[in-house]
């Protein structure tokens, strides 16, 4: 009985790949074929993103590798209509239809994150500072801490917390000033424009520090 | 097996494990008569703060080197993360960790603090007519918040145990400065006035799925990182605390949504909130309109365990979505 259930089982499983391979490969070719050398409207990602989704730490422009791939289908769309406004993204998120940004987003997720981490000139007193933010949080402030959210080595949960760590600090920081002015608002229940408008300059950079100074961890699953 | 017999917490038990059963049985009847296992009583509201503030717990930074310093910072990783503490992971019944009721780590105003527990035992109480301790309180804690009977160890870890030790040693640490014997601003949870009309557990079920279900799940479960660590505690089933907590009741769970939820909008030290004191009591009323571990002090069946200790604001024994609460989960 054993026996034939596994003869069964995996026959079924074999025909089920053999079924989904073309549409996943598709997906992926498709996503890669963006990504590279970008489409109708579109520019290749990696040319502002890194060969491959590295990211650009000089610039302020994120890691895609590795990142949830819902959620980086998400902020497409919030690019595209405007509820995450970037004047950069904007024209190219809005050039690409759903299924490409899904595309695209499949593929990103699909790679390897950097191993190192991006880093920054900064003073062990701004990353200790950094470090107890992002793992206590400043209750004084109504500031809970980062990883009680992001995960607790900042590796992302689920669709709606990022990874944050192994990312750039001057797009962390950015994101920040984002939600800070409303440029930004397609955070699930207004969370994290919440937490952002709690941090000064100082907490802000230093935090953004601490997370750029750790390299990106595998993301997390939902559940 | 009549229809009380499988509202029992002991149904579905194999016969195999009958004589562990039996052991745990009479390790429940037991703790049926500790004291640990008596009706929480409501304490007195704490006073607002005055122009001092609260009281300020040291920096973590700052526990000392050497075995004191040890034993709180073992006490302080047991409360934030029971679930997987060497030395308390046995006696979780359930997915809780203390930090989850007590924000900060236990050190926030207003999340009740630890700081301001400690200085309120030992405390007599008429209930049990006998001067209850810190240990025994935390003993309790284990009982209902973390559901002990269901744990590796079938119970609250023995008084005056190792991790009972540490966990005060964290707490006497926290609570340096304060004042003994007195009840401090801060302590506890803000009490929220019940609102005229009482509280709805469908408007509540509203604000959950618009304000709460993004972390805890549309279906209260929670959620986990991969290596099994908690990040948002489940509110109902199986993994949330049991019909025994405080935190089953409406006015001590919206009393600490008002001011705690959600993470990062509301801030307990400055004592702000987004949610009305309505919603807080809708939302406290519909995450506490389902099953969840049973009451350890089941009296054998839910009319006469809600009739012994169920005479405050709960949804024991009610009924509510077409069926009578107090079965259990789990």
């Amino acid at each position: 009985m054993h026996g034939r259930c596994g003869f069964t089982c995996g026959l079924f499983g074999f025909s089920l790949l053999i079924l989904l391979m073309p549409t996943m490969g598709a997906a992926n070719e498709a996503g890669k074929k963006l990504a590279q050398q970008g489409g109708e409207g579109v520019q290749a990602c990696s040319s502002c993103h890194g060969a491959q989704g590295g990211g650009n730490a000089a610039a302020g422009w994120p890691r895609l590798a590795g990142l949830n791939a819902d959620y980086m289908a998400q902020q497409l769309t919030a690019m595209a209509d405007g509820t995450r406004s970037n004047p950069i993204m904007a024209p190219i998120a809005s050039a690409l239809s759903e299924q490409q940004r899904g595309d695209v987003a499949e593929y990103f997720a699909s790679l390897k994150p950097p191993t190192m981490a991006p880093g920054g000139e900064v003073d062990q007193k701004t990353l200790h500072r950094g470090e107890t933010l992002a793992q206590r949080g400043d209750w004084q402030q109504g500031i809970p801490a980062c990883t009680s959210c992001h995960g607790l080595q900042g590796q992302g949960v689920g669709v709606a917390f990022p990874s944050i760590a192994g990312q750039p600090a001057m797009y962390l920081q950015n994101q920040i000033k984002a939600w800070q002015s409303g440029s930004r608002h397609n955070d699930p229940n207004g969370l994290m424009a919440s937490v952002a408008k709690r941090l000064s300059d100082e907490d802000s950079q230093a935090v953004t520090a601490w997370f750029a100074s750790l390299p990106a961890k595998p993301s997390n699953n939902d559940q | 097996m009549t229809a009380k017999d499988s509202k029992h917490p002991l149904r579905g038990i194999r016969s195999p494990l009958l004589p562990a059963v039996l052991a745990l049985f009479v390790l429940s009847v037991n703790a049926q008569v500790d004291e640990t296992l008596t009706e929480q009583v409501e304490l007195e509201p704490a006073p607002e703060a005055g122009a001092e503030g609260y009281h300020q717990p040291p920096s973590l930074d700052d526990i000392p080197e050497g075995p004191f310093g040890d034993s709180v910072r073992s006490g302080w990783e047991a409360f934030v993360n029971t679930r997987q503490h060497p030395k308390a992971k046995r006696f979780v019944g359930n997915k809780q960790n203390c930090g989850n009721c007590h924000l900060a780590g236990g050190l926030a105003a207003n999340s009740a603090p630890m700081w301001g527990a400690w200085g309120i035992y030992p405390k007599y109480r008429g209930k049990n007519d006998h001067v209850n301790t810190m240990d025994e309180r935390i003993r309790g804690c284990f009982t209902y918040s973390m559901n002990a009977n269901s744990s590796e160890a079938g119970g609250p870890p023995e008084p005056d145990s190792q991790v009972l030790k540490d966990l005060q040693t964290f707490f006497f640490w926290s609570a340096q400065g304060a004042p003994i014997g007195k009840n401090l601003p801060g302590r506890g949870y803000a009490a929220v006035p019940e609102p005229q009309n009482g509280s709805s557990v469908s408007r509540g079920e509203e604000v959950y799925q618009n304000q709460c279900s993004i972390c805890h799940g549309s279906d209260g479960s929670g959620k986990f990182a991969d290596d099994g660590r908690q990040i948002f505690p489940p509110l109902w089933g199986a993994g949330a605390y049991n019909w025994g907590a405080g935190m089953h009741r409406i006015n001590t769970a919206a009393a600490f949504i008002k001011y705690n939820m959600p993470l990062g909008k509301a801030s307990p030290v400055e004592k702000e909130a987004v949610l009305t004191d309505q919603q807080a009591w809708d939302v406290a009323a519909y995450i506490n309109s389902h099953e969840r571990p049973q009451d350890p002090r089941w009296e054998g069946n839910k009319a006469s365990t809600d009739e012994k200790w169920h005479t405050h604001q709960c949804l024991y024994n009610e009924t509510v979505r077409g069926h009578t609460l107090g079965d259990g989960a789990g």
